[in-house]
């Protein structure tokens, strides 16, 4: 019995994993089945990133190689970057559209 | 090597990245407004960095195995740096003369130029991506740079959106692939799915980051973005766009294909193959019902981006020889057709239509010619230089094996040279419309000049192909 129980309740390598490999959906679904806001695209962005982040570190750990976590703080610090351009990209076009909603962006077709 | 010796393979970047902060405090500082000049430094920093990467050494490591040249990274970046070199002179004739000039415009495009060196020098996961985001975050403000206009901004926050996206692709299956192969060097990978007994993980991180770097490439199915941003970027930044970082991109495709993960080239080849197809066909079929010329160009550059993925599918030295020299033709038709998209200027305005050129030929003989030799040439037909291209390409895939690529390539550019010859009739053949302002001095001669080396190199390619032979050669001594 306790035998049987002690495994089940290990968080083990594929736990981290799975976590990861759900927020990266979510992350891509929220960009393409997002109907509404340029900000909640951002957010989708961020967490596709941060899943990418779980997944190093697990990693990392598992191996007990330090590179993932070297990893991830490069990717922690290219994601605030990415976060601070896109942020300004979006400012500058509401400055032109007076909107930031999705189906706003269509001056062009595609 | 001791000291600051162990930095040498890397000193074409340092010296780009110190000049880079320099330039931006002079454009600081300066009272009024420096475009022009910091243009001009610009390119002279990037000649610069062109001759310290030619005279430098020619196959080393640094900075712990994270940073390679060799004569394949050298022959890229001067590549590289030419096309970046030429469109900056593009962009800044054009920003000075629609009053949008801001000193950080070649101080942003020179950053970029920077991730660009370093994705093409990578020999690490972790520098892949670094330099592919300073890359591409670079490219998404210049694309937004005229903030004022509409268009501009919504390409701005189309091509963040999806450059986004393929940037976390490509971070998911770099993850994967560091995870299950225990390693993020690229020489470690290779061993790792060598000697490693289970490369599933490592597969699906392959394909993970295949479809971030195809769509960095914009190839078919990850193309999306490449009209509407092409579109609505500034002309100028559009050929900056169509040149540099494909350029980059590629070369970087290459060498992470034939590098860490060439032990696995049967299951990634399916994988390229297919993409290959599909842009060689799209990119001809959509271009046709086009009427705007910078979405036109955006669908040639997905086709053309088909025809030297070939080169990659190939996998061998060949196959590198006939992607780089493709690369270069492309560079040099894409400058010379830029140059005369803007020169499509009445009274000061700038046209964008196709139907815009009707009787060039009568109007302006001049750019008519040049525009009539590189649709040619885009189109590869012999006698000109695009013909070559193509040639090396084909060759290389049918002495591999890969008939049906080689025959689905040609009937792509015989659907292909449909479009590129209509332009030829509109000018040619059409009743004469407004005539366009004198393109200015530098367009002028990026027009003429680059028409002329279409026929040249079409006579004397051996120089460049030689090159690009012993390029090639470096990228598969390992």
């Amino acid at each position: 019995m306790s035998e049987a129980e002690a495994p089940a309740l290990a968080v083990g390598l594929s736990h981290y994993l799975t976590v990861s490999a759900i927020l990266f959906t979510l992350g891509i679904f929220g960009i393409f089945l997002n109907r509404k806001n340029l900000i909640v695209i951002m957010m989708s962005i961020e967490l596709m990133l941060l899943a990418v982040n779980i997944n190093l570190v697990a990693f990392s750990s598992f191996l007990g190689d330090l590179v993932g976590q070297v990893f991830t703080m490069l990717v922690l610090t290219v994601a605030a970057a990415e976060a601070a351009i896109g942020l300004a990209i979006v400012v500058v076009f509401y400055r032109n559209r007076r909107s930031i909603e999705v189906e706003d962006i269509n001056q062009m077709k595609g | 090597m001791s000291g600051l010796d162990t930095l040498a393979p890397a000193y074409p970047e340092i010296f780009m990245s110190i000049s880079a902060l320099v330039l931006l405090m002079l454009g600081v500082f300066r009272s009024k407004d420096s475009t022009v000049l910091l243009t001009w430094l610009t390119v002279a920093v990037m000649a610069g960095a062109a001759f310290l990467a030619v005279t430098g050494i020619d196959e080393a490591r640094t900075f712990h195995n994270l940073f390679v040249t060799n004569a394949f990274t050298i022959f890229a970046k001067v590549m590289m740096l030419v096309g970046a070199g030429l469109t900056l002179l593009l962009i800044s004739d054009w920003a000075v003369g629609e009053k949008v000039a801001r000193f950080e415009l070649p101080i942003i495009v020179l950053f970029a130029v920077i991730g660009m060196m370093l994705m093409i020098s990578a020999n690490d996961l972790i520098s892949l991506y670094v330099g592919l985001e300073l890359q591409s975050l670079s490219l998404y403000v210049l694309a937004a740079f005229h903030r004022d206009n509409i268009r501009a901004t919504e390409a701005g926050v189309k091509y963040f959106v999806l450059g986004a996206l393929a940037s976390g692709l490509l971070l998911y299956g770099s993850s994967l692939v560091y995870g299950y192969a225990g390693t993020t060097t690229f020489e470690s990978i290779a061993t790792a799915i060598e000697n490693g007994p289970n490369t599933t993980g490592i597969i699906v991180g392959i394909v993970f980051v295949i479809s971030g770097l195809a769509f960095k490439v914009s190839a078919v199915p990850f193309h999306m973005w490449t009209p509407d941003v092409y579109e609505g970027a500034p002309t100028p930044i559009t050929a900056f766009f169509s040149i540099a970082p494909k350029i980059a991109g590629l070369c970087l495709f290459m060498r992470v294909l034939a590098g860490p993960f060439e032990p696995l080239i049967e299951q990634w080849q399916q994988v390229i193959i297919l993409i290959s197809i599909l842009s060689m066909i799209w990119g001809s079929v959509a271009a046709i019902a086009q009427k705007n010329v910078k979405r036109l160009m955006a669908y040639s550059s997905i086709g053309h981006v088909g025809y030297a993925l070939i080169g990659l599918v190939v996998g061998n030295e060949e196959g590198a020889r006939g992607l780089l020299f493709y690369l270069l033709i492309y560079l040099v038709m894409n400058v010379g057709t830029f140059a005369v998209i803007l020169s499509m200027r009445v009274k000061g305005k700038y046209l964008e239509d196709i139907s815009d050129l009707s009787g060039l030929a009568k109007t302006r003989p001049g750019m008519a010619m040049a525009l009539a030799i590189l649709m040619f040439s885009m189109a590869g037909i012999p006698p000109m230089a695009g013909f070559l291209g193509k040639f090396y390409i084909f060759v290389a895939a049918v002495n591999a094996g890969f008939y049906s690529l080689a025959i689905v390539g040609l009937l792509a550019s015989v659907i292909g040279a449909y479009y590129y010859l209509r332009l030829i009739k509109i000018m040619y053949f059409d009743a004469p419309g407004a005539a366009f302002d004198a393109p200015s001095l530098t367009t002028g001669i990026i027009m003429a000049g680059s028409s002329v080396l279409m026929i040249v190199l079409f006579v004397v390619p051996a120089p460049l192909v030689n090159g690009a032979q012993a390029a090639a050669r470096a990228l598969f001594l390992g």
